[in-house]
Parts: C-alpha cells; structure tokens; sequence
C-alpha cells in the first residue's frame, strides 16, 4: 500500500502545537468516560462503556475507530449525538468547535443538541440504513422532508420551511453515490447497499462538520463497502471530519487518515492509519490484523472482557498473558511515542 | 447429501431470480458461494434450508425429494438442516435469553440436553453471564455466536451460513468460521454464502462464484 499522505503528527500533537499547519480541529473527545448503571442505581452492576476516551476529529480527514463487537465503540455516536439513555453516566469532556464558541456535547441541553448539533453539525450514517427508514414513503419524500427540517430557517420560534427543490434533492443523491432514479423506490425495493447511501445523503443534508458513520457498512458486499468508504472520503475532501467506526479492517485501511484501536472500552493504540497498520505495536492490533482471512485467519485467544467486569491494568493482558512484543508495563493510560499513541507496550 | 438440480425460484411471477441453477452438499465438505448482493445466493440459501419453495427443479436430502416447504416441511427433515442467517438481531426472539435462544430447538423438537449446550456455548465462547443476558444487551457478534451454536444444537447434517459473518468483527469470524469447520471435518456438509473472496478461499473446500 502506497500512502502519499503526510501524516507526520499524532492528533494528540496537534493538540500541543497549535502553530503548525494542521488541518482545524472540529471536534474534540478529552479523556470520555461513559458508564450505565443496571438494576437500582447501579446494584446489578456498572459497565464500563468507554474509560478516558480521547480523539480528535480534523477537518478533511477520517478517523477510523476499529475494535471487536461490544469494545464500546459505537456508544460513543450515542455519547456524541446526547442520545445515551437514562441509565448512562458520563465523565469528561466532547468539545464541538464552532465559529463562535465550543459546546460540549456531554452537557449541552437536549434543546441544542436536537436544534443546532444532531442533523445539522453532526451527520450520523447509521448501521443497516434500510431499518432506520420509514417503510411506507419512498426515499425521495423522506429525504425532502429532512431537508425541508434542516435547512428551513428559524424566525421568533417558528420554522420557516423552505421548499426542498427536486435538483437540492438529487443532489445529495448524487453526493452519496445513488442515482436519482432510486429515489423514488420504497425501502424495500432498495438493496442493503442503496439503503445505505440513502442514510448517507440523509446524513449529508444539513450540511454537517461532523460526520460520524457507525458501522456503515456492515453486510454490505465488498463492492458497496468500497463505494460507501468511498463517499465518506469524498465528504472529507469536502473539508468534513468523519469518524468511522468499524470493525471492517480492510475499509479502514482504505480511507482512514488516522486510526484508533481500542479495547475493553480504552484506546488502546492510534495515530497515523498507514503506520498503524502497516506496523501494529499493540498486540491487540496485531491479534485483529492476524484474524483477517489474508492476515493468518487466527482468532484472538480468549474473550474481551465483559463490560462490567473490566480488569485493571491492560485488559488485554489479563486476556492473553505475555503477548509476543515488548513487556507490557500494565499502564491502560496511553503513551505518546513517536507520533504515535501506545498503551502498555511500548515499543522499545 | 442435501442437493438441487435444475431450480428456478423467484419472488414474482416471471422474474425468477435462479433459472436453472444445480447445486450439491456432501456430508464434511464445504461448498462456498460468492457473488455480489441482489445475484440471488440467498435465495439459494433459503431454498437449501427448505425456507422458500422453488417454482421448479427439485431437492433432494439424503436421497429423498423435499415435497414441502417452509412450515409444511416434516421435523425429520426440518431437524437435519441448521441455519445461520445474516442479521442474528432479526433471527432471534427479542423477550428471550440467549440460552433460551440456544436450547430453542431442543424444546421445539423435545429432545433432551445431552451436554451439547454447554459444550456449543463454550465452543462459540458465550459465558454463563452472557447466556443470562437478552439480544438488546449484547453485541451483534455476541448474538451470532448464540445463533451459530443454536444452529448446531440438533447435530444437523447439513449447516446453511447464508453470510453468517457479515456482521460481526474479524476475530469473531475467524472463531465462528473454525467451528463450522471443525463440524464440517465431522461430518456436516456446509453451504458457505459470502460476499467476501477472501474469506471463502480461507474457508471452503469449493467456491463457486456467480455474477
């Protein structure tokens, strides 16, 4: 894999040198943790969601955050779109970064959140599209209505709706790759993959920063994964910041910029995505890439811990001890090393 | 051996989606299937699980013709036939555990847990807290595992993965694919419907491949 790309600085460096040129930041994730509490205030347990959380979405660039099934990736759409339930606790801090000032999404009022941030600032691509559609309207009229919503203009509380013309609505078609023509097809004459890219240009339609895409292409073939990853790239080059969370490696590998590895709810190794995968320090990351069909077709030993039993020290430690690589020092906390971010095993 | 020949099925009169497609399973070998979305590997899928009557051809399980489908099928025929659908969240009942999940078929069939239960739950790698929980408060991944071994509890002799891995992680496949590999190695015969090249080529002994 060629990578022409200049990725020289983790997007923890940018944090530190604000004066190098670095694509503006539009949302930061400082040290999120995010707990549910079951049973009665928490009697029948705590899960351990997400521990210390930190990313930072760029402007023109994808983040893929990759991990196994229940690792607490996708919690973190709910967290940032202020859609956890009840039940949920959170700690630290999500910083959207807008012209005027920062809001943080853990503590924004649900007024902004369903006002100014879900749908307008930040896009969310879901997981299986097809089941987030109304199934007795074609795509064409749920696509107009949202932009009608989206981008009427708000005057002494009353929404002005603007109409959505046929040629604003074939247009984010045409953005996520899906031809008008299919527009006007019900959901259920849409395949999975035409489905998705109706989510996609429903996510594109209030003109997001962000956009956060959750296992966006799951069960999708390789053809569509590659058209759907595809999109997300050209959305970037647009100047949005995506996430992508995913457990596909091979569509990270393809468009991230930057990627995050995380396990037992923790970032456990991140930076530039070509390094990362091309030469994986955690053995976590190795153990993911060794479980690829062209990758050795090995699963990973044992089990990821259960969310509401995390072990202390590196989790993945406690799965399988002394994994080959250097020592673990048992710090879940990341480390910077080399523009790069490391916890436990750090390369000697 | 669990065959097909000369089916043609489809869901609108005229349109058949298969037109004269053969296929065989034998018992222990792995037929893989490959093919974009939409070219009809699922319809294949549910025809093999004895889920969707073919308009014509026929289907042969251990050298008897299948007469009936669906719910008209006989327990003998519908018991030596497992199935691992896609989407495990749409394949389970939402209001039961997942070892109510996994010993399913037991009680449907009123067969007694000789051990298999335990021995498919360790296999697939569900802990007993795991097996406690309800769909909504696992993983998709977790699921499957769940729908995997409630496939397997009757000790089918033939096992239909119609994209069985589509929606779990990389680690969970390579898990999952081995099982079905080590049934198969005793015996099974498995039809492996995937959209992904590379992961047949790793897990099947044949791979047709359709446009």
């Amino acid at each position: 894999m060629t990578d022409t790309r200049v990725t020289t600085t983790s997007a923890e460096d940018a944090a530190t040198s604000a004066g190098t040129r670095q694509p503006a930041s539009a949302l930061t994730v400082d040290r999120l943790s995010v707990r549910f509490l079951l049973g009665r205030k928490g009697k029948a347990g705590v899960v351990h969601a997400a521990t210390d959380v930190s990313l930072r979405l760029r402007r023109g660039r994808v983040l893929a955050l990759v991990g196994e099934s229940g690792c607490g990736k996708s919690v973190l759409t709910s967290a940032l779109l202020g859609l956890l339930p009840a039940n949920a606790q959170t700690r630290g801090r999500a910083l959207l970064h807008g012209p005027g000032d920062d809001l943080d999404l853990c503590t924004a009022p649900e007024r902004s959140m369903s006002r100014q941030v879900r749908g307008r600032r930040i896009g969310l691509v879901p997981q299986s599209a097809a089941s987030h559609l109304t199934p007795v309207r074609t795509a064409r009229a749920q696509l107009a209505e949202t932009v009608r919503q989206l981008r009427g203009t708000t005057l002494r509380g009353t929404t002005l709706r603007g109409a959505a013309s046929r040629g604003d609505v074939d247009g984010l078609a045409e953005r996520a790759g899906l031809s008008p023509a299919a527009l006007d097809a019900y959901p259920h004459e849409l395949s999975g993959g035409m489905a998705q890219r109706v989510g996609f240009a429903l996510a594109l339609a209030g003109e997001p920063d962000v956009l956060l895409a959750d296992e966006p292409t799951t069960g999708l073939d390789r053809v569509l994964v590659d058209h759907v990853t595809d999109g997300l790239a050209a959305a970037a080059a647009e100047g949005t910041a995506v996430l992508l969370i995913t457990h596909d490696l091979a569509a990270a590998r393809r468009v991230a910029d930057d990627a995050a590895v995380m396990y037992a709810g923790r970032i456990v190794e991140a930076g530039p995505a070509g390094e990362v995968f091309a030469d994986p320090w955690h053995p976590y990351t190795r153990g993911l890439l060794g479980a690829l069909p062209d990758g050795g077709f090995e699963p990973i030993p044992g089990h990821p811990p259960e969310l509401t039993d995390v072990p202390g020290g590196c989790a993945f430690c406690a799965r399988v001890p002394d994994p080959p690589g250097p020592p673990c020092n048992g710090d879940p906390e990341p480390v910077a090393v080399g523009g790069r971010l490391i916890a436990g095993h750090v390369p000697c | 051996m669990l065959s097909a020949t000369d089916l043609v099925v489809g869901y609108r009169r005229g349109r058949p989606v298969l037109d004269g497609v053969d296929i065989e399973l034998h018992p222990g070998a792995t037929v893989g299937l490959a093919g974009p979305s939409g070219c009809g590997k699922s319809t294949l899928a549910a025809v093999l699980a004895l889920l969707l009557e073919p308009w014509s051809g026929s289907v042969t399980l251990d050298g008897r013709p299948v007469r009936r489908f669906r719910h008209r099928v006989s327990a003998a025929e519908r018991t030596s036939i497992g199935v691992v659908f896609q989407q495990p969240r749409l394949a389970v009942d939402p209001r039961w555990t997942l070892d109510a999940v996994v010993r399913a078929p037991l009680v449907a069939s009123k067969r007694r847990d000789d051990g298999i239960v335990a021995e498919l739950t360790e296999a697939v790698g569900l802990t007993r807290e795991l097996l406690g929980r309800r769909p909504h408060e696992v993983s998709d991944g977790q699921l499957q595992r769940a729908c995997l071994a409630r496939a397997l509890v009757l000790r089918p002799r033939y096992l239909i993965c119609d994209e069985m891995t589509s929606m779990v992680d990389a680690s969970t496949t390579a898990l999952l694919v081995h099982l079905v590999r080590s049934v198969a190695a005793a015996g099974t015969g498995v039809l492996a419907v995937s959209h992904d090249d590379a992961l047949l080529d790793a897990w099947a002994d044949d791979v047709v491949r359709w446009r």
